[in-house]
């Protein structure tokens, strides 16, 4: 008797989440990058993008430890490790703060607008808070 | 179709936790189905059973709830994001259950469509 064939491996879906808050001024950038990590460990396609203020959480140098608040740097440094490796910051929203792609402490390719809504639209599913 | 709903703003001060709840009660009534609701960021404040809006107020922890127990919503709050608010499993109201972020995760691998809810 043939045995049944297993079921096909569920093809992994593109998740993308958006920061586009500043650093400190709300938990957002640190509540939307925890939730990015914990989507790489389940082995799906996951997309980190940059854009509006949330450019200013990729500016190097900051202090956060003076607000009492924790550096984002050790979550940036763990993207790596869980297989997040699309990140992406939007051309407009660095010019527009006058920020340089060159500059920033993550790792980061620069899209420009159009281009960053062309990546969105093929998501399967888009995490914003 | 089986949607994923992530509610990320309070129950009071914004809109959109009430058009979640809304949504999610919509969807169900034309005969779609809630693979879950997650409640992340400050969205964890509707599961908050203490709350207690003044008389004629919308209550929405309630509301959510209810919903819960008639359709069997399955209604989950982030520990994390809980912990930093002060929602925990004293203060949790009926039909909602505490849980982590791989619950979000899950929830929109198993579904069609994710709808967040929250600026």
């Amino acid at each position: 008797m043939a045995a049944t064939p297993a079921a096909p491996p569920r093809k992994p879906k593109t998740l993308a989440f958006l920061c586009r808050r500043s650093p400190w001024g709300s938990g957002h950038a640190a509540e939307m990058l925890e939730a990015a990590l914990i989507a790489g460990a389940f082995d799906q396609e996951v997309h980190l993008a940059f854009l509006d203020d949330g450019v200013f959480q990729l500016v190097a140098g900051q202090r956060p430890d003076l607000l009492g608040r924790r550096a984002l740097d050790q979550g940036f440094g763990e993207l790596a490790d869980l297989d997040v490796e699309h990140v992406w910051v939007e051309r407009e929203s660095l010019a527009e703060r006058g920020l340089e792609a060159d500059r920033l402490l993550l790792r980061a390719t620069v899209l420009d607008r159009r281009a960053m809504a062309e990546l969105l639209a093929r998501m399967d599913a888009v995490f914003s808070a | 179709m089986k949607f994923a709903i992530l509610v990320t703003e309070a129950p009071f001060g914004g809109q959109a936790a009430a058009t979640a709840l809304a949504f999610a009660g919509a969807a169900m009534a034309r005969g779609h189905e809630i693979e879950r609701v997650f409640f992340y960021c400050d969205g964890v404040h509707n599961a908050n059973r203490l709350a207690a809006p003044p008389g004629g107020e919308a209550n929405l922890v309630r509301d959510w709830s209810k919903l819960g127990a008639e359709r069997g919503l399955d209604l989950v709050v982030c520990i994390n994001a809980g912990g930093r608010r002060g929602l925990r499993e004293a203060n949790l109201a009926p039909g909602f259950r505490i849980s982590g972020l791989g619950q979000l995760v899950e929830a929109v691998i198993l579904a069609d469509r994710l709808v967040p809810f929250g600026a």
